[in-house]
């Protein structure tokens, strides 16, 4: 238990600070190289929670895909980003506002939040997590079964993403030679040589 | 012991963090959408953290969702931002008005 309190304070200290260095530091690079260290121990938030599916899903999706995007969209836009960073001093003061107005919403709500007496009862179509099978087991009974709609509309967004993303970032350039397959086949003969008598000493 | 409110109170502060950044980084779009992808970090360990609190499998259903939208935002996010690059050469946020938005 011990170990348990340590490991959450750990990564959660470490979630906290590296997600504060995602958002001051000057080089975007060093940004997307913290936010990964977020994602790590949020995993780690993850596996102490009992998720340990989700914990590999966020690993594999964002360290994995979502942020080496990130890092290869920073490293393939040339722009000099000390400009961008210009204006902090103006937004400054606004964001703390409003930092701190959330966090004592969030606090007050934390304070004086209780469950009431018989809400556990009154909660409809409860999936309880069954202790027999392990995490991910117990996702895939569930998502292939109960919520397959669910599971096939996160498959259709991904895919309207991925075709989303091929429209917009394709672009047909002009004046570039392309092998077109079919010209080559419907070449005749008869018309791409053409027979000429060369007499000796005139040339054409 | 670590009860549910630990971990709410990390997905609070990670939250306020996501949104702080978005006001800190105004004009670098790359950081905002990092901003972002922290705001929906913060939400999926609320849902975790609930789903295992009340012995509910479906909040980790949800969260499983969040995550496959979360993956197709910054996707589609980051395309905007290539295409946009292309045509002007800078990503200042304060400059797109193409749209006379």
């Amino acid at each position: 238990m011990v170990i348990t309190t340590l490991a959450f304070y750990l990564f959660a200290l470490t979630a906290v600070a590296s997600a504060i260095l995602v958002i001051v530091s000057r080089n975007p690079v060093h940004s997307v190289l913290w936010l990964i260290l977020t994602f790590f121990m949020s995993a780690g938030l993850f596996v102490l929670m009992g998720a340990e599916f989700l914990a590999m899903l966020l690993m594999i999706v964002y360290v994995g895909a979502v942020a080496v995007l990130f890092l290869f969209v920073v490293m393939m836009l040339d722009v000099d980003f000390a400009t961008l960073r210009g204006g902090i001093a103006q937004y400054l003061p606004l964001g703390l506002l409003i930092g701190l107005i959330l966090i004592m919403e969030l606090g007050l709500v934390f304070g004086h939040w209780i469950f009431s007496e018989n809400a556990p009862d009154l909660r409809a179509a409860v999936t309880p997590i069954p202790e027999e099978v392990e995490n991910t087991a117990a996702l895939g009974q569930l998502i292939y079964t109960d919520y397959i709609y669910l599971f096939q509309a996160a498959g259709l967004i991904l895919f309207v993403a991925m075709i989303g993303a091929i429209v917009l970032t394709m672009r047909h350039r002009p004046n570039v030679k392309r092998q077109n397959i079919l010209d080559q086949i419907y070449r005749d003969p008869g018309e791409a040589v053409e027979m000429k008598d060369v007499k000796p000493g005139q040339g054409i | 012991m670590i009860g549910l409110e630990h971990y709410l109170t990390v997905a609070a502060i990670l939250f306020v963090i996501g949104i702080f950044g978005i006001f800190l980084n105004r004009k670098n779009v790359i950081v905002i959408l990092m901003s972002i992808e922290l705001m929906l970090l913060a939400v999926n360990i609320n849902f975790v953290a609930f789903s295992a609190h009340l012995g509910d499998m479906v909040g980790q259903v949800f969260t499983l969702f969040i995550l496959t939208v979360a993956a197709a935002e910054a996707a589609i996010g980051l395309a905007i931002l290539v295409i946009f690059y292309r045509n002007r050469g800078a990503i200042d946020v304060e400059d797109v008005s193409v749209m006379k938005g």
